[in-house]
């Protein structure tokens, strides 16, 4: 293993085709965890088209997304778009009273066409206030990629979060959505910490918002939610830097400067998260043994690639050949980028170069997007599809070995088979 | 705007996409945002395609628009040009460039690129994906044919004496339904009547095979969807006739078979002979005793038009159930699936609003449904058999087997695949027989198709996790909210009573909902308030299965 580079990565900057989806892709998990809240793309059928390609067609019977088609008569000014808009939302929470919140997503053509949705949003609310509060995002791949909609989507939240008394005692609020199960665990980890109260952003339901306020100190469990943070320092609250909980390290690294933050005393600290550690070294070792040693190059796709490669190089000793992010929010993933050996870090992309450079290497496991997936498997190279990384639970101790899993079941599925 | 959930068609480019991906030595420069790319996994997952779809996407940006995206579009096709050194070039835009009026076709045709530059000229805002193909498909051919159209008004040559007839099979493409065997199939029926296939297209083509088209003595349209133009076009400039006959099914393949004989100047025997030899399963297999309780079994068929025209009329000609319900989300081919409705005594309908398609597939208690993916879903919400027999199709219709829908093969694995998700015969009148068998209840499945029993009614509320098959593979979590009891009532509905409600229960649940609204219509139709026993009998007297 290379010790952490102690100067600054120099970062390749790329631009050109982009192989990610846009912000919108958030709706297929946002929807599901905010079990009282609807989210309305305007958009047009593209937009219709991905949301349900990218969920797998017809995941759900009837989803808690939809999309407004923007249509010709819309564009060439024959209806007018506030109207239709109104026509649309009646329509829709008639058909769901059990909503309480509706989030109207932008896209790229209602961006284009400068269709002002959060003026639509006060102009609805006020109708439909108390029972449904209407919200705006964009999530158009214009502005945004892939996870940066659940940014988008939190950051319209934070103005919505009621204000903690000025004198309220120290509270913990965990932002970037994480698996029900991975955030009871967390839960639970913290009360034996010590730390609490805890909040987690978003929450299950959407009429449930967490207070916040000067008290409130800000841990990341996701590397996506910069813009959410920032909205929250605006709002007086106070980020704790910390590695993302992937692995043990990461892990432990997490919880102990949320303990800090409030301060738990270090034996406390280490009582609590040591036998986790243990347990997380345990499930990950018999991965260990296949990982170690391979060479690995990380696709631009989630934001999750720097913490990732952090974790596979320090915990199961894979060498890095390059990690590429949509984007590099240096304040967001600053404890990860310290801890990465000498490789090769790019943001942005040019997919034809990228690739070109990843046949050069012939990495022995290449992490991409669907789209490349199968085709760079056919050139003999092996592959784990990113996108399962934002749909499976992947934080904290006790998925670990999970985590390790994931990585490891490529090689050993290639070399299981004879055919 | 519009209201939509889900879609039966993507936009049109995705229907050029489609195009572009099926051919070879073709490629297309796509101006569009970020995310646009999501179009390359439909077909390097749903698919298994082991080569990405040859597009390059312009992938602009916000801080783009106010500056040069004309010269990211010159960018991309230089640069997609250099690399993959196309044969053809498709240049067109997606829903949002389309509002930047960049015209990248135009821009395209004007860089002196030395092969063909096609502009694609689709718009997002009033066409869908089938119509994008279509178009997509005749400006291919269009462009690289006309050089070679003879003088209007000229004679095609009479085909040389001693040659073969020779026809062009035209539409299958990427993420049709089974395009690859019903290629293997249509050239095998060909071949038995000793036609032969000159070029197949959009699938597997090049350009340089899309120019030898007007050779061949004729054209077989196998999507009017996605061929009807080009076909069209082609006998216009070079006097080829279309074979409009598509060969789904026993029936369809005989008059398809009848009908390139006829064009192609065959002796009509050779038809009978051909299918003495080789021919289909299905008019046998449906004459056999077990096949009795498929009798008017009550069946709803939706997909494209194509495919659900052709349906309709294996499901009442040659399976022997009764139609209940027709339709189809392919406006363009409307009056197909209008007259297909017609023959068989239901009236079709056109729509590709699924929650439409939901409330009439639950008004028509149908026991088996025949559709794409999305009605395969609803089927499940309401506890109803499926089979799908059209895209939009998922990973498990791609079949790693041969599996087409076309010619005699074909309709052997038609018969297979709509008969496989019911119960069979026996296990039916058991089941009637012994309602109450704890085990062998009316929410148990099929036994031969295992799985927990479910009922329609008693939907588990949907797990939180997230799922990671969730992309390309089935997930079987259903929303928690079951969908409104069939019609609304009346207004003054007539009661039941405790015995006649305890009875109804006894009917099959896929026809219960059925039989209530029977024998409501018929006790309020005679002023009865109370429905009793004998009133639930007499309405199943009057109305019949």
């Amino acid at each position: 293993m290379t010790a952490a580079v102690s100067v600054p990565l120099p970062v390749l900057r790329e631009r050109g085709q982009r192989e990610v989806f846009c912000g919108l892709t958030g709706i297929v998990w946002l929807h599901r965890k905010l079990q009282d809240a609807f989210f309305l793309v305007v958009g047009s059928r593209t937009c219709a088209h991905l949301l349900q390609s990218a969920a797998g067609v017809m995941i759900f019977a009837e989803p808690r997304f939809a999309t407004a088609i923007l249509q010709d008569r819309d564009l060439a000014g024959m209806a007018d778009c506030h109207d239709e808009l109104d026509r649309v939302v009646t329509e829709l929470l008639a058909r769901r009273p059990d909503i309480t919140a509706l989030f109207l997503v932008g896209s790229c053509p209602s961006e284009v066409i400068k269709l002002d949705l959060r003026r639509a949003a006060e102009r609805l609310s006020a109708r439909t206030m108390p029972a449904v509060r209407v919200l705006s995002y964009s999530g158009s791949g214009i502005e945004t990629t892939f996870t940066q909609g659940e940014d988008a989507c939190l950051a319209a939240l934070v103005p919505e979060l009621p204000a903690a008394p000025a004198d309220a005692p120290p509270s913990l609020l965990v932002v970037g959505t994480l698996a029900d199960v991975v955030e009871d665990q967390f839960a639970r980890v913290f009360a034996q910490l010590g730390v609490g109260p805890v909040h987690f952003l978003p929450p299950r339901r959407a009429r449930d918002l967490p207070a916040v306020g000067p008290g409130t100190r800000v841990l990341l469990a996701q590397p996506f939610v910069g813009d959410t943070l920032r909205a929250l320092e605006r709002r007086g609250a106070t980020p704790i830097a910390a590695p993302f909980p992937l692995g043990a390290e990461g892990s432990r690294d997490w919880f102990a400067a949320a303990a800090a933050a409030i301060a738990v005393p270090a034996t406390t600290v280490d009582a609590v998260l040591a036998p986790l550690v243990v347990r997380a070294h345990r499930a990950r070792a018999p991965y260990r043994a296949r990982l170690a040693g391979r060479r690995l190059f990380l696709f631009p796709d989630s934001q999750l690639e720097v913490p990732l490669a952090r974790m596979l190089h320090r915990e199961l000793g894979m060498s890095i050949v390059e990690v590429g992010t949509p984007y590099l929010d240096r304040g967001t993933v600053a404890a990860d980028l310290a801890l990465l050996p000498e490789t090769v870090l790019s943001e942005g992309q040019d997919v034809e170069r990228q690739l070109d450079r990843c046949r050069a290497e012939r990495p022995d496991l290449t992490v991409c997007g669907l789209g490349l997936a199968n085709p760079l498997e056919a050139e003999g190279l092996t592959t784990k599809w990113s996108i399962e990384l934002v749909f499976t639970p992947i934080q904290g101790f006790d998925q670990a070995g999970d985590l390790a899993e994931l990585f490891a079941r490529p090689l050993a599925r290639r070399e299981r088979l004879t055919v | 705007m519009q209201l939509t959930l889900w879609t039966y068609e993507g936009p049109p480019h995705v229907g050029a996409m489609r195009v572009a991906t099926s051919m070879r030595d073709v490629h297309y420069v796509l101006h569009a945002p970020q995310g646009d790319t999501y179009a390359d996994l439909l077909f390097t997952m749903i698919e298994r395609h082991d080569r990405r779809p040859p597009v390059t996407y312009t992938t602009f940006q916000a801080r783009d628009l106010g500056g040069d995206t004309a010269g990211l579009v010159r960018a991309a096709v230089r640069d997609a040009y250099e690399r993959f050194r196309p044969a053809a070039l498709l240049v067109g835009e997606s829903c949002t460039a389309e509002l930047l009026q960049d015209q990248p076709g135009a821009l395209a045709q004007g860089m002196g690129i030395p092969v063909p530059v096609i502009p694609l000229e689709l718009p997002s805002y009033s066409k869908k994906e089938n119509w994008g193909a279509a178009e997509t498909f005749y400006q291919l051919v269009r462009t690289l044919c006309a050089p070679l159209a003879p003088a209007p008004g000229s004679a095609r040559l009479p085909r040389a004496t001693g040659t073969a007839p020779k026809a062009n099979l035209l539409g299958p493409t990427a993420l049709g339904f089974r395009g690859r065997d019903d290629v293997h199939e249509v050239t095998r029926l060909l071949a038995s009547l000793g036609v032969e296939v000159h070029v197949v297209a959009p699938l597997g083509a090049s350009p340089d095979d899309l120019r030898r088209l007007p050779d061949a003595d004729f054209n077989v349209c196998l999507h009017p969807e996605v061929a009807r133009s080009a076909c069209d076009w082609l006998r216009r400039t070079f006097g080829q006739p279309t074979v409009q006959t598509v060969p789904i099914g026993v029936g369809a393949t005989r008059d398809f078979l009848a009908e390139v004989a006829r064009v192609a100047g065959l002796d009509a025997s050779v038809v009978a002979d051909a299918e003495r030899r080789e021919g289909s399963r299905l008019p046998w297999y449906s004459r056999s005793v077990d096949s009795t309780y498929l009798t008017g079994k009550r069946v709803f068929v939706f997909g494209d038009g194509t495919h659900a025209a052709a349906a309709a009329r294996v499901a009442v000609e040659e399976m022997g159930f009764a139609l209940v319900g027709l339709g189809t989300y392919s406006r363009e081919m409307a009056r197909e699936v209008r007259e297909a409705g017609a023959r068989h005594g239901v009236e079709a309908f056109v729509s590709d609003d699924y929650l439409d398609v939901e409330r009439r597939i639950a008004a028509a208690a149908p026991e088996l449904v025949l559709g794409t993916q999305m009605e395969r879903h609803i089927a499940k919400r309401l506890g109803i058999p499926c089979a799908v027999i059209s895209a939009p199709i998922h990973v498990q219709d791609a079949p790693a087997r041969h599996s087409p829908q076309m010619g005699w093969e074909g309709a052997n694995v038609l018969f297979d695949t709509w008969v496989h998700p019911l119960m069979m015969g026996l296990e039916e009148h058991l089941l009637q027989m012994f309602r109450d068998d704890f085990e062998f209840h009316d929410g148990a499945a099929p036994s031969h198709l295992g799985g927990p029993a479910r009922r329609a009614t008693v939907e588990a509320p949907a797990p939180p996790e997230f799922d990671a098959h969730a992309v390309v593979a089935e997930v079987s979590i259903d929303e928690e909210d079951a969908p409104a009891d069939d019609a609304p009532a009346p207004a003054q509905p007539p009661r039941w009573s405790t015995e006649a409600e305890g009875e109804l229960r006894k009917v099959p649940f896929f026809v219960r909902g059925k039989a209530r609204r029977n024998t409501e219509t018929y006790a309020a139709d005679r002023g009865i308030v109370l429905i009793s026993l004998d009133t639930l009998y007499e309405a199943k007297a009057h109305h019949g299965r």
